[in-house]
């Protein structure tokens, strides 16, 4: 008991926040690969899209042009590593025109105040 | 108070190496401890020893290899990031590592906090 209470205590919320458009730059794409990483370490994780981060989760992505993997289909993913907090700045989708139907998988769409107050609570915090 | 550090930027091109490794000198001055440095995106060519800038410009990787030296900072580099961008075992820095991303989280989790320099 004592060990599982302390095991417990040794988890971490580690909050990711993705912040650039998916292609472009690098940050995106590695930053996924981190949280898949992570993801096998049973910590608390979530994922928050905000800025041009939202373009990530968007449907109908056609890379072929650009001669780089697409990456949108990894995010589906990440339920399967449990890794189900992922949530999306309200204010960042309506800035792009964008709403939660157009986005591949489901998150909550919060507003940035409720962002913020989520990431007071975590111990890490990692951009990308 | 124990430190790690995340540095995500290149040398030289983006002041963030710059900026931690200042951050890491200041709070071992201060008397925190500073765990490690991992590297991640072009992070990871800060440990090149290939690298050999002007000698009136700072030497960024032998910085860090100083820094490994004299205080037993480690100075690790994601090896799936380092493999994208050719820096390997032989090109490495005395003193750096390269290693996988369970390090960083291990780093993550034994750590008062991990900061984090880059865009």
């Amino acid at each position: 008991m004592a060990s599982m209470e302390f095991e417990e205590n040794n988890v971490k919320k580690i909050m990711h926040v993705m912040r650039h458009a998916p292609h472009g730059t690098i940050y995106t794409y590695e930053g996924l690969e981190m949280i898949l990483i992570m993801a096998a370490y049973e910590q608390d994780l979530s994922v928050v899209f905000i800025g041009d981060g939202v373009y990530a989760l968007k449907k109908g992505q056609d890379t072929a042009g650009i001669g780089i993997k697409g990456f949108a289909k990894t995010f589906m993913a990440l339920d399967g590593y449990d890794v189900e907090k992922l949530y999306a700045d309200e204010s960042s989708l309506k800035e792009r025109g964008l709403t939660e139907d157009d986005l591949v998988v489901d998150v909550q769409v919060m507003s940035a105040a409720e962002i913020g107050r989520l990431m007071t609570e975590q111990d890490v915090i990692i951009h990308h | 108070m124990n430190i790690g550090i995340l540095l995500k930027e290149g040398p030289y091109n983006h002041q963030a190496s710059d900026t931690a490794f200042k951050f890491a000198e200041a709070a071992i001055r201060k008397g925190h401890k500073v765990d490690a440095v991992f590297l991640y995106n072009d992070g990871v060519i800060n440990v090149t020893r290939l690298m050999d800038p002007p000698q009136d410009d700072r030497n960024i990787a032998g910085r860090w290899s100083e820094l490994s030296r004299t205080h037993g900072v480690e100075v690790l580099a994601c090896i799936a990031a380092s493999k994208r961008r050719g820096i390997s075992d032989d090109v490495l820095i005395e003193g750096g590592t390269i290693t996988g991303l369970g390090t960083l989280t291990d780093i993550a989790i034994r750590n008062d906090r991990l900061v984090t320099f880059g865009d």
